[in-house]
């Protein structure tokens, strides 16, 4: 098990091959398909104009991922009302929604670890090599148990966007994940199903 | 009519946070089965702590606590007008509680109503008048992860050399698999209906999934069909969350439906391992959970 924390730097990046069992420790941000998309219509397409507090969010979401980690993630968070907010379960959502956006975001934001899970496809594979970054696969479903990772909630951009959609800017500690998808071009997805496909296609040829 | 707000209000909780217990054996079962030190083994030890966890704590086992699928089985006399009220009524306070996550998005104007009340359709009840005394209500929970891995197929499929027949639904199933690899949250549980039109055929290939694990068809044909699918899938070495491995499905669980003469549908719906339905009886004053 290999220990990092965010910010994370270009060797330690380097240094992470598919397989590795990974706790992360620090600051990190969640973002799913509303703000996957948000980002690249407003900050780097420019085909929406920035409405309301959009560019103070820019501003500070600048900062935050630089160097740092995007958690697809849609928590079920108490306190909402209050403004205390606390995690009660998030585990990951299914990443490969956002492969249209994932390598623009990574390039732009200089974000060095996507978390999600069920890992991404060949332009987010590109992005990793180019930013450089990695994916980071944790447990699909294991959502109180990742909760309890999250000692700390410091805020929330765009609750506009629902409670799941919204920006989380949250810190861990030892959130364990492993790494699928490596700046180096290996992705674990690609070998599975690769494989699998070949078993597939003995399995159509039987009666 | 009694009010059973606050008991359907437990049997979100007990859905949500507790899996039921023929689920949780075949996990555990299946971690012996990968290799010690693999990621999937791991997957499968991680998910064995969540769910003790959750228990304990009554928080939701999955962040994407789903579609909340209601089936009513209600005897004579009993106002499903009123019953919709009272589910309603005990999602939205289940909500404000955490058990469940605020999950109605409008999709026209894209913005989450915040009380997981959507509309008339959200949650999805289902009700169905019966010739017993007992009311009971069995609630799903369906997340969207592994709903968006569902295929439905019109045969005859000639990508895939798929007849109108049973070797041909197969065929598809099998494809429908490989199609998901690990982001349905594998490993999975397969509601596969044969025939129908486009709709009634999804909706049977969910209904068949609030069978408990193991749940044979009584037609031997498709009992020996459920059995080999779920051995093949295995086959494929997709694994927990796609890592690689050995256990990919749990079960398959196959119903048939009348079809038109011109139309043949296959459709699977896959269920992540986090496989959450629970059931409420009512029986004179007393309410029962299984």
């Amino acid at each position: 098990m290999k220990h990092i924390t965010t910010p994370i730097s270009d060797d330690a990046i380097r240094d992470l091959k598919v397989g590795d069992s990974v706790a992360l420790t620090g600051r990190m941000v969640t973002g799913r398909d509303a703000a996957h998309k948000w980002m690249i219509e407003t900050f780097i397409k420019k085909t929406r104009p920035p409405q309301g507090d959009d560019m103070q969010v820019y501003e500070e979401l600048k900062k935050l991922l630089n160097g740092s980690v995007i958690y697809h993630c849609g928590p079920v968070v108490s306190g909402v009302d209050t403004g205390e907010y606390k995690f009660i379960a998030a585990g990951p959502t299914t990443s490969i929604r956002e492969e249209p956006y994932q390598a623009d975001v990574m390039k732009h934001f200089n974000v060095r670890g996507v978390i999600g899970k069920g890992g991404m496809g060949a332009k987010t594979l590109k992005g990793c090599q180019e930013t450089p970054g990695v994916y980071f696969h944790a447990i699909g479903g294991a959502a109180s148990f990742l909760a309890q990772t999250v000692t700390k909630v410091h805020g929330v951009f765009k609750l506009e966007f629902g409670v799941p959609e919204a920006l989380w800017v949250i810190e861990v500690k030892e959130f364990p994940v492993v790494v699928t998808m490596d700046s180096h071009g290996g992705s674990q997805h690609a070998v599975v199903d690769d494989a699998s496909k070949k078993v597939l296609e003995q399995l159509l040829e039987r009666p | 009519m009694r009010d059973l707000t606050q008991e359907i209000i437990e049997l979100i909780r007990r859905t949500s946070s507790s899996l039921p217990p023929d689920v949780e054996k075949r996990l555990r079962e299946s971690i012996e089965k990968e290799e010690p030190g693999s990621a999937a083994r791991g997957a499968l030890e991680t998910i064995m702590k969540n769910i003790e966890l959750s228990r304990a704590n009554s928080t939701p086992i999955c962040q994407d606590t789903g579609t909340p699928i209601f089936q009513v089985h209600y005897p004579v006399g009993w106002s499903t007008i009123q019953l919709k009220k009272q589910i309603r009524a005990a999602l939205e306070e289940a909500t404000k509680k955490s058990f469940m996550r605020p999950n109605a998005v409008d999709a026209i104007y894209d913005r989450n109503t915040g009380n997981n009340l959507g509309g008339d359709d959200f949650p999805y009840i289902h009700f169905e008048e019966t010739e017993g005394e007992d009311l009971v209500i069995e609630l799903m929970l369906k997340g969207g992860g592994c709903e968006n891995v569902g295929r439905q197929y019109s045969l005859p499929d000639n990508s895939l050399g798929a007849g109108r027949d049973l070797a041909g639904v197969r065929k598809v199933v099998l494809d429908a698999v490989q199609k998901a690899q690990g982001q349905g949250c594998a490993p999975g549980i397969l509601g596969v209906s044969i025939g129908g039109d486009r709709g009634s055929s999804y909706i049977k290939s969910k209904e068949v999934l609030f069978s408990e694990m193991g749940t044979r068809n009584k037609d031997p044909n498709l009992a020996e069909l459920e059995e080999r699918l779920t051995k093949e899938s295995n086959e494929m070495g997709i694994g927990p969350m796609g890592f690689g491995g050995k256990t990919t499905v749990l079960d398959t669980k196959i119903t048939g439906l009348s079809r038109l003469p011109a139309s043949y549908f296959v459709s699977v719906s896959y269920m992540c391992w986090a496989y959450r339905r629970r059931k409420m009886t009512v029986k004179g004053e007393e309410v029962i959970y299984d």
